[in-house]
């Protein structure tokens, strides 16, 4: 449990130097309030820096959502993933429709965790912003009372695009906007959209 | 003097020459400090805590405390703790400007190498001595290789600006900032040992003149010198802070190989391309859309909003100081 502890602080200092990380609360502000903090994905450090740039209280209440296929490949992965980080896996690609790719996040929302999730679903491989798959929206239609907090981040797509092995050492923002509720009778794709709009309005 | 020779030695790293100088600088640097956060306390209690521009003039004045006493401990560290010092600080005002450049996926190979490759380099041929190298290896070497880095992306939008603001970054955050340290390899007749002074002198001076045009343009400041570069530096500021900056320096002669009047002559000579320093990079500032560098130095802004003017004066001071004093 310590070792897991210090091997996660290891790593966000190693982050930190490399990106000089700074966190951004315009819309709101670092409360104990369960939350799911959603996120523009551009490369692994992602989830690493916005779970390391929560004050500590908050992070170990905070769990990333991640594929199973990448961060089961390897023990070091699976380590890191499983103890450092207490990320919860998700499968991509459903098998069957019977299948519920959200179940093992609703276990995590239900116990009571905070989450970060990237709608998108992938890193996106140029500089645009995927469309938002409607994993999102299912979660927001099941727990109306959990505050969806969007996070813009900026840089990071510059300091490691996806497919390179080193990160680039240059300066990341991470801005918190003011939750985003799913409004009465409002569409899936409409809300969305709108939800994906006000990552690309957050503004430093 | 006295008290500062009676101190125990802390660090052989300091040569014998050099201890007694730094100790007495460090000392009134002390004492300026001092003064200024006492000032700062008695404003913060005159006018309230919520006082913006007290709340920033005491942010600053707390940073200068963390600032002096970092250049303090790199100093003990002799010249391994300088070179690693500004190696370090070259990093994150790289970092820095690099952040605000407009780089594409392309240049990645190009960056990493200005990070892991050329940076140290630079920094090790300081540390070796190696004037021949040091000197040429960033506009030779590096302006040479890295836009081949960046051909290997096979990416050629916008190339020219891309490599040219790389460059830049490189020219100024890694080339100029290390001849600062590079000071220690200057061979001084007469003046051996003591080369750590001379970084003292060329900091104290520079970032007093810094200092002082904030003080004399907000007491005295009316006419703006370029409104649309940087709003803050006025003519009276300039006259004000470079007149007392040099009166400082001159009075510092006691710690270099100069003389009063070549120390006057010097400190001008690096307050002014200070001044200009700070208003080019205040110019790419303006251009890229922001206040600040940075957010690495609470109530000063980045790193290279503190070292703009060092980055243009140094340079400009080592040769100066080779050409006159170097035989």
């Amino acid at each position: 449990m310590l070792l897991d502890r210090l091997a996660g602080r290891f790593l966000i200092f190693l982050a930190r130097l490399l990106t000089g990380a700074y966190a951004n609360w315009v819309g709101s502000r670092p409360e104990p309030q369960q939350r799911l903090y959603f996120a523009n994905h551009s490369s692994h450090l992602d989830f690493l820096l916005l779970w390391g740039l929560l004050p500590p209280a908050l992070r170990y209440r905070t769990r990333p959502v991640a594929g199973a296929d990448y961060w089961n490949a390897t023990p070091l992965r699976r380590y890191l993933i499983h103890r450092v980080f207490r990320g919860v896996l998700v499968e991509r690609g459903r098998k069957d429709a019977a299948d519920n790719p959200l179940a093992p996040l609703q276990a995590a929302i239900d116990a009571g965790d905070s989450l970060i999730f990237f709608p998108e679903g992938t890193r996106s491989q140029t500089d645009e912003m995927l469309p938002f798959k409607s994993g999102l929206y299912h979660l927001a239609q099941a727990n109306p009372a959990l505050a969806l907090v969007p996070v813009r981040m900026e840089n990071l797509n510059r300091v490691m695009p996806k497919g390179e092995l080193l990160p680039v050492p240059l300066v990341c923002i991470l801005t918190f906007g003011a939750a985003v509720a799913l409004g009465e009778g409002e569409s899936k794709s409409a809300f969305l959209e709108r939800a994906r709009q006000t990552i690309l309005d957050l503004r430093a | 003097m006295s008290l500062a020779s009676s101190l125990p030695v802390i660090s052989s790293n300091v040569p014998e020459a050099a201890r007694v100088q730094t100790l007495t600088l460090f000392m009134g640097i002390g004492a300026v400090l001092l003064f200024a956060s006492v000032v700062g306390w008695l404003l913060r209690w005159r006018l309230g805590a919520g006082n913006a521009v007290v709340a920033n003039l005491n942010a600053r004045i707390n940073a200068w405390w963390v600032m002096v006493a970092v250049i303090g401990l790199a100093l003990l560290g002799g010249r391994t703790g300088v070179v690693v010092l500004f190696g370090l600080v070259s990093f994150f005002a790289l970092r820095e400007f690099l952040t605000l450049t407009h780089t594409r996926r392309g240049d990645h190979l190009a960056l990493l190498a200005c990070f892991f490759l050329f940076l140290p380099l630079q920094y090790l041929f300081i540390w070796h001595d190696w004037y021949g190298m040091f000197s040429i290896f960033v506009p030779v070497y590096a302006f040479l290789l890295m836009p081949f880095l960046s051909c290997l992306g096979s990416d050629t939008t916008n190339f020219l600006a891309r490599a040219t603001q790389t460059q830049w970054g490189l020219m100024i955050c890694v080339y100029a900032i290390s001849h600062v340290p590079a000071l220690l390899a200057l061979q001084i007749v007469g003046f051996e040992d003591r080369n750590l002074l001379l970084i003292v002198f060329l900091i104290l001076v520079v970032q007093s003149s810094d200092v002082l045009q904030y003080v004399w343009g907000k007491l005295f400041g009316r006419h703006k010198i370029a409104p649309n570069v940087s709003p803050s530096k006025t003519v009276e500021g300039f006259i004000g802070g470079i007149a007392s900056a040099t009166a400082l320096g001159a009075s510092l002669w006691w710690i270099t190989p100069f003389s009063p009047l070549a120390a006057a002559g010097m400190a001008l000579l690096i307050t002014l391309t200070g001044f200009v320093g700070g208003l080019v990079m205040s110019a790419i500032k303006r251009d890229r859309g922001v206040k600040d560098w940075g957010h690495m130095i609470e109530g000063h802004g980045g790193m290279l909003d503190r070292l703009d003017s060092v980055c243009f004066s140094a340079p400009v001071f080592f040769h100066a100081v080779r050409y006159f004093y170097v035989s």
